[in-house]
């Protein structure tokens, strides 16, 4: 894009992909199966969240199809709940909880800290299974007529109303939360344990900080679905009232448990996915995060505001009034370390060396996009104007900016900058440019028409609307096309990068981490010898000095 | 506190390349090994407190709802059994500290008697279980599938509880919900029993490596750890116990 | 390797079998008593209209939590370990408290209608 780039590769005519690493170490299908490389393991998951993230949009296509029209012409409107409610779980449960963590987070985070592996490899292994088997189930829940619960699984809909398989979806859901549980465990574990001499904690990485977080919700946060999922099972079977008001249960102690976990998991999604923009941001701006404290606390904070918000979930479901106005206020507390995010990115980027790399284009991207999607966050927090908006297109609108705006976004930022570290390629320039800008466009088509479609009052959830809406669905489903080539481009030229992308040398971004001073790709063991860490993170005088020496002993 | 001398020990023992067996590859130290593991179990039990935490919230809202109901649920418990089982679990308890303690101190023959023990009264309880569901079931106590509610609408059937605690009959519609009672009996002490039930799996495996030696020869990570699961399991008995059974007794 | 052993061994608490067999005793002793306190009617509280404690299942709870705290700290190692593994026992009572005590929150102020 610009003549200034920070890129800089080995010469292409003598570069070599390093011999032993940790895709050429071993071979055959039994060596991936059986591996406790965390490598190996992010490797897996991200073939398969890819996977189900075509699946899942694949139905947000058909979705937007339907809605073109204001009849429910192209499915029944049954279909269409089935469709809209396996997109919410597929793109919820096997795409965005696992999509940082278990595959970047699980290439990244042993290299960040200095180890050698996570720190219970098999237990990896596990997770990576056990979200295989929740993905089978899931897919049998789709092939053998799918669920129409939406992703909520809202009781008693779920349990006495409808006929469709709630009780495979749910138990796959079961299975993918331990996943879940699993990989947030091992992290923890990891960075408490593992981390190499000198790697204190405001050593680490913000990305650390961030998976960090998150994992104190997946390990707190999950169990509560898990249990709340296996008493709606049994609800099912054995037609025992704990949630269904016509047996004698309570349907808002459905809402609350589903809740405790199911706030919390947006914070899942989206922390791993800020950590990712804090190295991606300082990368290219050559500086220090501004205030690596207050952004690496406010990351632990959004953790543990987390518990205490999930009611804002459930302003119009007949909860307390008091309630409301306590969990509102503190809905707003969210708001703060999240502002401090925002603000100490832009502060971070202020007197920078700026570049523009496709990861930055994405942060970019996932600076504008999070901060509507949580600024309208704040409106729906608000229990007055929440009870206007919420089951509107304004909601759908909402979460749409912060997931798929912020951490599809952030997602995308992550494996690009990565990409390199991990294939020992780059991925072609150009044309990934063109797919984040091409995403970015087309994200703001699709989505932003909704903001105003909530705001006339457009319910979500309904297969026809009012012909007056359709102006708008016409300008979202048309955005939504776009959209869907910006995610079909990544996947081609990365897959074309495989064979055909320039050698990428071990650190073509000059970044700081330690992930960039091993080879590319790693070693099974990620270093030849366990690194000592003896600068702050992002020191990029450090890392000058540092390539001054290598090159005076060269 | 540990994570710094961890690191600290990495570096020195680093210089002379000895790994135990039983050191995975990925460890600097035995002693960071045990940290991380041990840490690992724990965060593994915090999950578990918040899976149970789920169901202790039904069942606090529900006995709230329906505490009579709750009551005359609870009566049909024996006391003698609950009190029996939990002296048995609390024993077990105890058997299990005295394995790790044989661990630590490398006496096999004591870790093999203290784990034969803990396997036993794991069975035992088990068994006391078994009996009091058995109960339960012949008096169409079992929600959903062998139910009635007679019991709770006309309590002089029931003799042998109805001597003791003369209980009114419910009206109809609080009746029914003794059925909720049961199935959070149900839910809770069968997720109990689950746990229980892995936890003599486990046992079993270990009691099988043990006489290999396995864990008298300074690496008793897996003993200790198990220990941890196993007090947690009692744990929740020692709650479920008087949430279940002493609900009102007066 | 015989070094690393010892390493190992001195770095963790040995809780000698009498601490063991007294923390045993102290749980069965309280086991007959929440069993004994059951059987009491220990009569309740009437703290604001509508909201009345009764001790009964305050008394019973109390007790479960002293022997949980036993357990804990004795059985499990807590009173010998590392903060980090207090501090993650701590998490967990605490989240679990969250859960429960923001729920209640809910239920308990419905009464009191709006304003």
């Amino acid at each position: 894009m610009s003549a200034a780039t920070i890129v800089t590769l080995p010469d292409q005519a003598t570069a070599r992909i390093p011999k032993m690493n940790f895709l050429s170490k071993e071979n055959g299908l039994l060596s991936w199966l059986l591996t406790g490389d965390h490598k190996r393991i992010a490797t897996l998951y991200l073939i398969s969240i890819t996977f189900f993230f075509f699946i899942g949009g694949a139905l947000a296509g058909l979705i937007r199809l339907e809605l073109l029209t204001p009849q429910s012409d192209l499915m029944a409107a049954d279909t269409y709940n089935k469709v809209f409610s396996m997109h919410g779980l597929i793109m919820v449960f096997f795409f965005l909880v696992p999509s940082v963590p278990a595959t970047i987070g699980n290439f990244v985070i042993p290299m960040m800290v200095g180890a050698k592996d996570l720190a219970l490899p098999k237990i990896n292994l596990l997770s990576w299974y056990l979200y295989i088997v929740a993905g089978g189930m899931m897919l049998w829940t789709m092939a053998t007529g799918g669920v129409d619960t939406g992703w909520t699984f809202t009781t008693p809909l779920s349990t006495h109303y409808l006929n469709s398989n709630v009780i495979s979806a749910g138990l796959a859901v079961f299975v993918a939360g331990f996943s879940s549980i699993f990989t947030g465990l091992n992290f923890i574990v990891t960075i408490h344990k593992m981390r190499c001499p000198g790697m204190t904690w405001f050593r680490l990485p913000l990305f650390v900080w961030s998976n960090y977080a998150a994992s104190i919700l997946m390990v707190l946060g999950t169990p509560v679905l898990a249990i709340t999922l296996v008493l709606v099972v049994l609800e099912r079977t054995v037609h025992i009232g704990v949630f269904d008001p016509s047996m004698g249960g309570d349907p808002l102690l459905f809402q609350h448990l589903f809740w405790f976990y199911s706030h919390p998991a947006v914070y899942i999604m989206i922390l791993p996915g800020m950590g990712v923009i804090s190295e991606v941001v300082s990368t290219f701006s050559r500086k220090r995060v501004f205030g690596y404290t207050a952004v690496a606390f406010s990351s632990v904070a959004i953790a543990v505001f987390g518990f205490f918000v999930w009611a804002h979930h459930m302003f119009i479901m007949g909860i307390s009034n008091y309630a409301a106005l306590v969990f509102s206020l503190l809905t707003m507390l969210v708001a703060v370390p999240s502002a401090i995010k925002i603000f100490n990115w832009a502060f971070t980027l202020y007197n920078g060396s700026i570049t523009f790399e496709t990861p930055m284009l994405y942060a970019f991207g996932f600076m504008g996009l999070f901060t509507i999607g949580g600024m309208t966050g704040v409106f729906l927090g608000a229990t007055g104007t929440d009870i206007h908006l919420t089951e509107t297109y304004f909601i759908v609108a909402h979460f749409h900016f912060v997931m798929v705006g912020g951490m599809l976004m952030a997602f995308l930022s992550g494996i690009h900058f990565w990409w390199p570290k991990w294939t020992g390629r780059m991925y072609p320039e150009k044309v990934s440019q063109l797919a984040a800008l091409v995403t970015f466009i087309g994200f703001n088509f699709t989505f932003f028409p909704q903001f105003i479609l909530g705001t006339l009052g457009m319910p979500r959830r309904y297969a026809a609307y009012p012909p007056e809406f359709q102006v708008l669905n016409v300008f979202s489903t048309a955005g939504a096309t776009i959209l869907g080539v910006g995610y079909l481009l990544p996947i081609l030229y990365l897959t074309w990068s495989l064979k055909y992308g320039e050698i990428a040398g071990d650190n073509p971004w000059q970044a700081t981490g330690l992930e960039w001073q091993t080879q590319s790709p790693p070693l099974t063991e990620n270093f030849p010898e366990i690194p000592i860490m003896d600068h702050e993170a992002y020191d990029y005088e450090w890392l000058d000095r540092q390539q001054r020496k290598e090159v005076a002993s060269v | 506190m540990s994570d710094s001398t961890v690191t600290a020990n990495s570096v020195e023992v680093d210089t002379h390349h000895e790994h135990p067996s039983y050191q995975r590859h990925h460890f600097e130290t035995v002693a960071q090994q045990f940290d991380a593991t041990n840490f690992a179990m724990w965060l593994f039990l915090l999950t578990e407190v918040m899976f149970f935490g789920g169901l202790f919230t039904a069942y606090l809202i529900l006995r709230n709802w329906y505490y009579p109901a709750f009551v005359e649920g609870s009566h049909q418990l024996s006391i003698f059994w609950g009190t029996a089982n939990t002296t048995v679990l609390i024993i077990s308890s105890f058997t299990m500290a005295m394995s790790v303690w044989c661990a630590q101190m490398r006496r096999k023959g004591g870790l093999l008697l203290f784990l034969t023990l803990t396997f036993v009264l794991g069975l035992v309880f088990l068994g006391i279980k078994g009996i009091e569901w058995h109960e339960k079931w012949v008096k169409y106590h079992v929600p959903g599938l062998h139910w009635s509610e007679a019991t709770f609408l006309h309590p002089q059937t029931d003799t042998e509880v109805y001597a003791e605690y003369h209980d009114r009959p419910l009206a109809p519609d609080m009746a029914s919900k003794t059925e909720q009672y049961f199935f959070l009996y149900f839910a809770m002490t069968g997720m109990h029993a689950l746990h229980m039930v892995i936890g003599i799996g486990i046992l079993g495996f270990m009691l099988f490596r043990a006489r290999a030696g396995a864990y008298t020869e300074g690496h008793y990570t897996f003993v200790e750890n198990f220990g941890l699961y196993w007090h947690f399991v009692d744990i929740i008995w020692i709650f479920l116990f008087p949430l279940l059974y002493l609900i009102s007794r007066y | 390797m015989n070094q690393q052993h010892e390493q190992t061994d001195q770095e963790h608490h040995v809780v000698s079998p009498f601490l063991y067999l007294t923390i045993l005793l102290c749980l069965l002793v309280a086991t007959g008593l929440t069993v004994w306190a059951s059987y009491i009617d220990l009569g309740e509280w009437h703290i604001a209209s509508g909201v009345t404690l009764f001790w009964n299942p305050v008394i019973a709870l109390a007790i479960a939590c002293t022997k949980m705290i036993l357990v804990v700290l004795f059985f499990m190692h807590i009173k010998y370990s590392t903060k980090l593994t207090k501090l993650t026992v701590i998490s967990g009572v605490f989240t679990f408290l969250a859960l429960i005590s923001m729920t209640l929150a809910d239920y308990m102020s419905r009464a009191w209608g709006r304003w």
